[in-house]
């Protein structure tokens, strides 16, 4: 089993967006890195819309992930609700 | 009565509705005419419908997250400008890495926008097309911000004023400049390997992560933005180059053979390029954010061993110079900052020794080799220059015919001894550095007899200015060429220590921090 990560740039939107994954993903662990933020996760990752918009207090649209992306790994699979990264087929 | 709400449509939908539907069928061209380049390089498609962009990004959405992008980039340009935030690096060597960036990686900016823009013309299915015009958009977005950005470098230090010039001249800049003439020259099948795949899923993070984060970490906030702003657009630039790895595998079983070539010849040409970053993580930022011994096993070791070994499961294999990129990891930032450590009147950047405690950082990054076999020599430099016989290299390198680096790489399992390998073709004799390099050169020798060697070039008098006198008693042939550089001599060049950037940045910082 491989990992998948997400790295975003360290800043007051993905603080929120951080939280989220590490709630909805136990196995996920953070590398804080300067200017930027790591998470890895054991074969797959989910970022759920709702809880991002829970913990940010504000309607979130997945595609803002985009502003503040610096790089991934694993296969992508996008709805309006969730963002999730795997190596499953 | 019937009330019919309108439902909101779902990413899905929405994609298939901005995308392949606006495509349409030709009535009046054959295809092969609209799109003439899809068959000579063998691939075979069937389906141009299966290919999908994960992100499903639409050009509506694309525009507004761009358009914010920019904002926020140029609010952060304009504050670090403004205060005069060039001071705040941790020293002036820093500023090198830019130079460095400029002229090498920036003009790779403008080729990909170009590259991709004829590649989205190219390829028969609207996914595709629609990817890499959003991506050729994004790369003309990156050449405009990193010259804009560093154009505030430009007021203030030496080495940034004729950085497009230079890309096309001085010698190592041909190392980055063919890797992508290279490309653009290829298939529109081979560029997508070539560079959506290899180079940017496999070895970007190498180049951009580690850089950006190591300009944070130097306290530039100039370089962090745009290498930031421009890395959000990268994450989609992965995506595209692993789906049409997988597109193309998926399409049809011949296909493998010929990307798997495609593979192992990028790889070891975006490796070779990568030569200049990991001596720029090693040796030029004054702090470390990790060795490049450290980022190759995360991003390439673990990340891309991950990635290879999903692949496998079509019959592709880890590229062939897999194993000796690998074991190079220990040697390869030292012995490269050792040859621009020599041919320091050369280049238009600035070198120097790492320092009593950087040679310890280094010895503990790399317990195996730096004090074996490379500290001697870097004391022993320091040394002579403190005696004021700083060594500088008067005589060219020789350089490998594919990725043109002066042969300076050692064998895979002997540190102590050069490398080289030759190739005999139409009864002339072509060298290289490795056998990645010789491979590459005996599967396509006709595309690279035509290499532009700097070296060759210069012997052959093809490097000096109109008015050079190769017969008059005084000529300097060295001076001449770097006359043709545009390259100020004991200006932009020769070592940090004594240079103007490194007087005028402490002088600076002292009016910055005193009255
Ligand atoms: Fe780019
Ligand atoms: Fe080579």
């Amino acid at each position: 089993m491989s990992n998948v990560f997400i790295a975003f740039q360290k800043n007051e939107e993905t603080r929120s967006i951080i939280e989220a994954i590490l709630a909805d993903n136990p196995n996920a662990t953070v590398d804080d890195q300067p200017g930027m933020v790591r998470i890895d996760a054991p074969n797959t990752m989910t970022i759920k819309r709702e809880t991002v918009e829970e913990v940010m207090g504000r309607r979130f649209n997945l595609q803002e992930l985009h502003i503040n992306l610096i790089t991934l790994t694993g296969h992508i699979d996008e709805t309006d609700d969730e963002f999730t990264l795997s190596w499953k087929h | 009565m019937d009330m019919k709400v309108a439902k909101k449509l779902g990413l899905k939908e929405r994609y298939n509705l901005m995308t392949r539907d606006l495509d349409w069928e030709p009535s009046y061209q054959a295809k092969e005419a609209i799109y003439p380049f899809l068959e000579y390089e063998g691939i075979k498609i069937h389906d141009w419908s299966k290919f999908e962009d994960p992100f499903r990004l639409t050009m509506d959405a694309y525009w507004k997250y761009q358009a914010e992008k920019e904002r926020k980039l140029y609010a952060i340009l304009d504050a670090f400008n403004q205060s005069n935030g060039h001071l705040g690096v941790t020293d002036a060597r820093y500023i090198n890495n830019l130079k460095l960036f400029l002229t090498g990686v920036t003009p790779l900016e403008y080729m990909a926008h170009r590259g991709f823009a004829h590649v989205g013309r190219q390829l028969a299915g609207a996914g595709p097309r629609v990817a890499c015009l959003m991506q050729s958009l994004d790369e003309i977005r990156h050449a405009q911000t990193q010259i804009h950005s560093m154009s505030n470098y430009n007021k203030y230090y030496n080495g940034f004023q004729n950085w497009r010039h230079q890309h096309d001249r001085v010698w190592y800049l041909s190392v980055p400049k063919s890797f992508f003439d290279d490309a653009v020259t290829s298939g529109p099948f081979e560029f997508m390997v070539a560079i959506g795949f290899a180079f940017e899923y496999v070895l970007t993070n190498l180049l951009f992560v580690p850089f950006i984060s190591g300009a944070a970490y130097n306290g530039d906030m100039g370089a962090m933005a745009f290498g930031f702003s421009a890395q959000s657009d990268e994450s989609r630039h992965m995506t595209l180059g692993l789906e049409m790895i997988k597109f193309l595998l998926e399409q049809d079983p011949a296909n493998v053979p010929i990307v798997q070539r495609w593979l192992d010849k990028w790889f070891w040409r975006g490796y070779r390029v990568l030569t200049l970053v990991a001596m720029m993580q090693d040796y030029m930022l004054p702090k470390r954010v990790m060795s490049w011994k450290e980022a190759w096993e995360i991003y390439a070791e673990q990340n891309g061993g991950a990635l290879f070994a999903d692949l496998a499961r079509y019959g592709i294999k880890p590229p062939a110079g897999w194993v000796q990129a690998c074991k190079d990891k220990d040697h390869l930032s030292h012995q490269a900052w050792a040859v621009f450590y020599n041919y320091g009147a050369a280049a238009p950047f600035h070198t120097w020794t790492p320092s009593a405690e950087e040679m310890d950082w280094l010895s503990s990054k790399y317990p195996d080799t730096f004090d074996k076999y490379y500290r001697p020599r870097y004391e022993h430099w320091a040394e002579q220059a403190k005696e004021g016989n700083r060594f500088y290299n008067g005589t060219l390198p020789m350089l490998c015919t594919t990725c043109q680096i002066p042969m300076f790489f050692t064998e895979p399992d002997d540190p102590t001894k050069i490398c080289y390998r030759e190739s005999d073709y139409k009864g002339d004799k072509y060298h290289f550095c490795s056998d990645g390099c010789k491979d590459i050169f005996d599967h396509e020798p006709e595309k690279y007899i035509q290499s532009w060697l700097p070296v060759h070039q210069i012997y052959q008098g093809n490097c000096f200015g109109p008015d050079a006198d190769p017969t008059s008693p005084d000529f300097n042939p060295l001076m001449e060429v770097l006359k043709w550089y545009k390259l100020e001599f004991g200006q932009d060049n020769l070592d940090y220590e004594g240079s103007p950037d490194k007087k005028n940045f402490e002088a600076w910082r002292a009016q910055a921090t005193k009255n």
